[in-house]
Formats: structure tokens, sequence, C-alpha cells
């Protein structure tokens, strides 16, 4: 005789310093399928889950943008490694979300291909963005590009091409980040998560939440330690709301525009989280 | 102590008007209101201005949006950049007239206004000429924003006009710019050489007011780009009222910059850079350097050259080419320098000031040291904005840094020391947008300027200070 073996599911959490805890306020909320089936329960962040995420990436700072541009570009890299390894799950978690087989298989390709782009960038960025300035004295006059800090992110529902292209600009420069996951389709996030966990990516640089954006949302843009925001999800309203709570600490925020994931990105989402800063020093003997 | 004569700049080249209208598509019209603008040396009115209300604002955007659709957008670049080498070439004509006017608006001393203000907001415009005809190489696009509403502040009147305008219209924006309520006068001469430059009507205005006025402007529906030098609690109001709105913006608010010395620094020359780093300008200048965070091995020998050289400044007449601090430019603001500094030994701090004698009339603080400051004080956390120093001490370059980081500022920061690879270290850790090793309060239209946190964001200066003003 023989039984039909029971499947293994996965419990859904959030991801906050390399770690995977449920949200601190024990709710969860369901996920359903493209056709309205019962796929999991996703953890429902709470203000607090998102103050721990922003203290984790606050924590994983300095080191992050301290390690050598090389380093982070390899680091990127063999996140795209691992996200290649794990190339059929991927297209199966977003088949569930709806997707055809070839439109999911396309997203997870391009997803991939665009997660090595920016992983490219890491030691370009200062050489395109920075610049050697002629003043008219005696000085050694440089600008540098450096990383904001903290951000915080609000994906898109776009829930893998999407979010890698919103997540990938924002860490390759150094800078740190607390995302909201797409709201109805949060799965692929948790498993990308998964990939940063076994990718070399310091703990806390990338922190990945589940739940309703718009009971989150404005907890990361009032946040007074959150140095800019990426609000590429949020609907109008949330905008406004986050666009205001943002002004208090003035956090650069980049606001929502009609995207194509699939279009070329340019150097806008990376050039948002940067500073330039200008060094002068006296030539003389 | 040397004794000197005076030797007064002669005003005989400043003709003030008794009253100026509002430049409004080319022509100066009279205001419904007005205020008045005065001498903070002596307290007398130099003129009276206009003060915009809805009306006036909502004519100068429509002015500025017809200009831009007609002829300042569709213009090639190459024309544009005549016009502003024009302008710039007018203005170093122009440049003592323009310089008396500036002191005497202001209070600053002729020698800054002269040998500082002047030349930069004329290298400011021939900088910016020159990439009128050349955007397509500098990596933001080519396409213009429309029309900008800009407002400047007080304590560079006219270079903060330079850095408003000339990058605008260089790429093809025209503008509305109101000048600070207190300092208006060079702006309005501006104006004038607009006219003789032949800058087509509309593509410059200029409307004098309060902070009304101000408010008015950035929350008008018919601009398409914000770009403010102020305050950080205006900059928060003026991030808040754009939210929501597709308006782009760009603020440069205000700092509390360290000035840290090393044990191996050269002490002479980082005595005139901590002068220079606070006094330059009264201190009323974003990127003082207000707080000094000195090692503690040569603590005691930088703060006795630094009195030493502090007893030699002169405190006086703008106009007298030989002072060193002016006036403090407003009532408003030398109550505010005063209240601090009253704060500060409240709190704790030794309070210092060279005898000086200052004048009975208008608006006067002494340059001044405070010692014994903790990271807790508000004279260490607050912009002064006038000729107050905080000191503090430290041991290691670690702590240093992360004295010099705790604030939510981060607009420039100094650095001395003799040794190369310390000086890199440091400037790599300072969070601050432009980092002055071995130097301070340096400037040039070549060189990003701009800040970290709640200094503001985006550049003003070199290429980067395209970037505000193109679609991208």
């Amino acid at each position: 005789m023989s039984t039909e073996r029971l499947t293994v599911r996965k419990t859904y959490k959030l991801y906050i310093g390399g770690a995977f805890p449920r949200s601190e306020s024990g709710r969860s909320y369901v996920i359903n399928d493209g056709q309205g089936g019962f796929l999991a329960n996703a953890s429902r962040a709470s203000r607090k889950d998102v103050r721990d995420g922003v203290t984790a990436a606050r924590k994983a700072f300095p080191g992050w943008s301290a390690r050598t541009p090389y380093n982070r570009g390899q680091i990127l890299y063999r996140v795209a490694e691992m996200l290649e390894g794990r190339r059929a799950q991927f297209v199966a978690e977003l088949r569930d979300t709806g997707l055809g087989k070839n439109a999911a298989t396309e997203e997870v390709d391009e997803a991939i291909d665009r997660w090595v782009w920016y992983a490219g960038w890491a030691d370009k960025l200062a050489a395109v963005l920075g610049s050697a300035n002629p003043v008219a004295g005696p000085f050694f006059n440089l600008s540098t590009p450096e990383p904001t800090g903290v951000v915080g992110v609000i994906a898109p529902d776009s829930p893998l091409l999407g979010l890698v292209s919103v997540i990938a600009p924002a860490i390759i420069s150094g800078n740190t980040c607390v995302v909201v996951a797409s709201e109805p389709a949060p799965l692929p996030a948790i498993t990308l998560a998964e990939v940063l966990a076994t990718s070399d990516l310091p703990g806390g640089v990338v922190n990945l939440l589940t739940g309703h954006r718009a009971e989150l949302a404005p907890w990361l843009a009032s946040h007074l330690d959150v140095n800019a925001l990426d609000l590429a999800g949020a609907s109008a309203d949330l905008t406004v709301e986050c666009e205001r709570a943002a002004a208090e600490n003035l956090k650069r925020v980049l606001r929502p525009a009609e995207s194509d994931w699939t279009a070329d990105p340019g150097l806008t989402r990376m050039k948002a989280f940067l500073e330039t800063k200008t060094i002068w020093h006296p030539i003389g003997l | 102590m040397f004794e000197y004569a005076p030797a007064p700049e002669s005003r005989d080249i400043v003709h003030i008007r008794p009253s100026y209208g509002l430049f409004i598509d080319g022509e100066f019209t009279d205001a419904k209101e007005t205020i008045k603008t005065i001498d903070p040396a002596t307290e007398e009115v130099l003129a009276e201005v206009g003060s915009a209300g809805p009306e006036e604002v909502d004519l100068a955007v429509r002015a500025a949006r017809t200009a831009f659709e007609t002829v300042w957008g569709p213009m090639p670049g190459r024309e544009r950049a005549k016009y502003l080498y024009r302008i710039a070439r007018i203005i170093q004509e122009r440049s003592r007239e323009l310089a008396v006017l500036e002191s005497l608006d202001n209070g600053k001393p002729i020698r800054e206004s002269r040998d500082v203000d002047l030349p930069l907001v004329a290298a400011h415009f021939f900088y910016y000429a020159g990439w009128a005809d050349k955007l397509a190489h500098a990596g933001y696009g080519t396409k213009p924003l429309g029309v900008a509403g800009q407002v400047i502040p007080w304590n560079f009147p006219l270079l903060m006009l330079a850095w408003k305008i000339a990058p605008a219209l260089a790429t093809g924006n025209t503008v509305v710019l109101k000048p600070a309520e207190t300092t208006p006068l060079t702006a309005l001469v501006f104006a004038d050489i607009c006219r003789q430059a032949d800058l087509p009507p509309g593509v410059v205005n200029i409307i004098t007011g309060a902070g009304e006025t101000g408010r008015l402007l950035v929350s008008h529906d018919g601009i398409d780009k914000v770009a403010f030098t102020g305050s950080t609690e205006v900059g928060r109001q003026i991030a808040r009222s754009v939210a929501g709105t597709s308006k782009r913006l760009t603020l440069e608010l205000g700092g509390k910059a360290a000035n840290v010395v090393f044990d191996d620094a050269p002490l002479d020359q980082a005595v005139e850079g901590i002068v220079n780093g606070i006094f330059f300008n009264q201190g009323q200048v974003c990127c003082a350097g207000s707080r000094l965070l000195v090692q503690e091995p040569v603590a005691e020998e930088v703060l006795a050259r630094l009195r030493t050289r502090m007893a030699t400044l002169r405190v006086g007449d703008p106009l007298d080419k030989n002072t060193d601090i002016g006036a403090i430019n407003s009532a408003v603001q030398l109550q505010r320098i005063r209240d601090l500094s009253e704060v500060g030994e409240q709190e704790g701090a030794e309070r210092w000031a060279p005898p000086c004698e200052l004048p009975e009339k208008g608006f006067w603080f002494p340059p001044t040291v405070f010692t014994g400051v903790s990271q807790a004080h508000r004279i260490a956390r607050e912009e002064i904005f006038g000729p107050v120093l905080s000191v503090l001490t430290f041991r290691t370059p670690e702590e240093a840094i992360e004295k010099a980081n705790n604030t939510p500022y981060g607009l420039s920061a100094g650095v001395w020391s003799e040794k190369g690879s310390r000086i890199l270290w440091a400037a790599q850790r300072l969070r601050a947008g432009v980092v002055w090793a071995n130097t301070f309060n340096t400037f040039d239209p070549a060189s990003p300027f701009g800040g970290y946190q709640e200094s503001g964001f985006g550049r003003e200066g070199g290429r980067h200070g395209l970037e505000a003003y193109l679609e991208h």
C-alpha cells in the first residue's frame, strides 16, 4: 500500500539582520495564487519590525559602506550565482502568482541579468559620477559619490524583477536598506532573502518585510534614522503621506514613476541614493 | 596691536534709489505693498522695496513661463551662453558698485564683498555660461525643467543669486527669484544688469518680499522646480509643501561643521583656518566651522594662539578696508546669537571674547569662543549663525570622527594634519558634502557644494550643479 507523500511546506517569515524572525506582532496574512486558491501565510510585519529592520540596517551600514567597491561587486555577483541556482524555484513561485511559464521564465532571467548588471557598477560609479574639479587656485579638488545611508524601499508589485530592480541599485554603492515587499506577491521576496542569506552579503544590508504597505510605509518614512526613501511601490495617496513624513529629517525621496521594469534602468536609482563629497586640499611646497 | 587710521571705501559709486519695484517681465513694476531695507551697521533705512503678494507672484511666474516657452527654452545653447557671458562681464564691470552695495545692505566687510563675493559671482556666471552649449556631454540630459522658483538667504545675497540663476539659465530654465527680506538691493541691481545685457524679458524675474512671498512662490502651481537656500526649518516646510506635486526640489540648509585639528597639524595654518572658518562673514555661513575639535596634546597651544589671533581681529565699519568682522545682518539674527551664547554660559561652557569696542548703533557681536563645551550643549548642536566658536577636544582619531559626525547636519567639515594618509582617512569618514583639508571656506564655481542629511540635498557648482535643472 502506498500513501501519497505529504509536502513539507515553507513558513514564510521576515528577514531582519540576517535572521528570519516571525513578525513580533504574531500576525500573518493569507497569500493566494493567481486563481484565488490558498498559497501560504506570510508574516504581517508591524511598526516594531520596521524599527528592528532600521536598527539592523544602520548597524550594517559602516561595514558595508567601508567594503571596497570590488568586494561589494563580488558579493552581488555571488548573489546572481545563487539566483541562477534557484531559477526553477523562482519560476515556480512566479507561476503561482499567475504568470504563464514563458513569462515567468523571462522575468526570472531578466531579474538575474539585472542583478549582474548592477553588480558590475560597484567599482565604476565613482569614475562615472565623480569628478576632478579644475578650481581657480592651488588646490586639489575631487568629488566622489558616497552612499546616503539607510534607504527605506517600498517595493513595486513586480514580485521579482521589480524587487531586484529596487534593491540592487540601493545597496551596490554601500547603502543598506529596509524593504517592504509587494503586498499581494511577497513570497518571491522571502525566497530572495534566502538567496541573500547564503551569498556572503552581511546580515542587515538588506532587510525584507512583508505585510501591508499602507501600514508599514509611513513608519519607514517618518523614522529619523532612515536617510532616503524609494517609493516605487507606493500608491498616489501613500506617496504624498510618505513624502510629507520624510520631510521631517529631509530624506532623499525617489517618487514612483511609470515603470517598465524590463527597460534599461539607467543610473537614476543609483544616483538617487548617493551623496557627492568634495574634498579640497592646498597644493604647495 | 597696531593702530589703524580709518580707510573707508567710498560709497559714492552706489546710487540707491528711494524705492524699488518688482522686476517682472523685464520691467520694474510698483508693488502694492512695500518693506524697508536698512544698513545693519547704522540702522539707517537704505531704500523701500516691493513686497510681492499673490497676484504679483503669479504675474512673475506667468512671465517666466511665457519666456520659457517662447524664447529661452527654444533658444540654442550657444546663444544662451553668450547672454550669460555678457552678464558675467557686466558684473565684473560693475563689481565695485555691487561690492559696496552688498556691504551696505548686508553688513559684511568690504574686503570680503570685494575680494570674495564679487569675484565668485562673476566666475559663477562665466563658468555656467560655458556649460549652456555643452549639456549633451554632462551626463544629465539636455531638457530643461521649465520655471524655477528660487529663494535665497541674506548671508551672501548676490553670490547665492549667482548660484541659483547661472545654472538655471544655462540649462534653459527661466527663473523667479526672491532675495532675502533684509538684503534685496544687489538682486535689484542684478535685474538692471539683465536689462543692460538685453536678456529677453521674463527670463529672470526678481520679486522682493518677506517669508510670505517666498511661501507663495514655492507653493505656486506654475513652477516646475524649487531651489532654496536657508534654514533647515524652512527647508522642512518647503519639502512638505512640494510633497505630492511633480516639482523637483533642491535644498541647501544649515550646518554645524566640525573643524578637526590633529596633534600633527601645522598650527599656524590651522589657527588661520579656524579663524577663517568661524569668523568669515561674521560666522553667518551655513558651512562655518563652528565646532572646533582639537586633539588634547595640542589643545592648550591651539587655544592660546587662537586667542592671540582673535585679539587682532578688527570689528567695525563694514566699508572700512581694514575691517575683519562687520555687522550682524539684522536685529533678529543678533538676538539669536545673543540668546544661544547665553545658553552656552548657562549650560556651563566658558565664554571668551577679546576686548573690542563695538559701535553704538547697528548690530554687532564680538568674535567669541566657548571652551569646556560638551556634545550635549546646545551651542555644540545648534547652528548659531554668528561669530561664535565651540571648542571640544578628543584623544583618538576615531573619537574625532565620531564626534564630528554626531550631528543631524552634514554640510562641511575641516581636517588639519601634516600626514597625508591621516587626512585621507579622516576625509573618507567625515559625513559631509564638502571636506576642507588644511584649508577652510574655499569656494569655486567648478566645485560642487551641498550637504548630507539635514543640511539638504542636491549640489550647486560644477558639473553636478547642472543636475538639479535638467529632466533626466
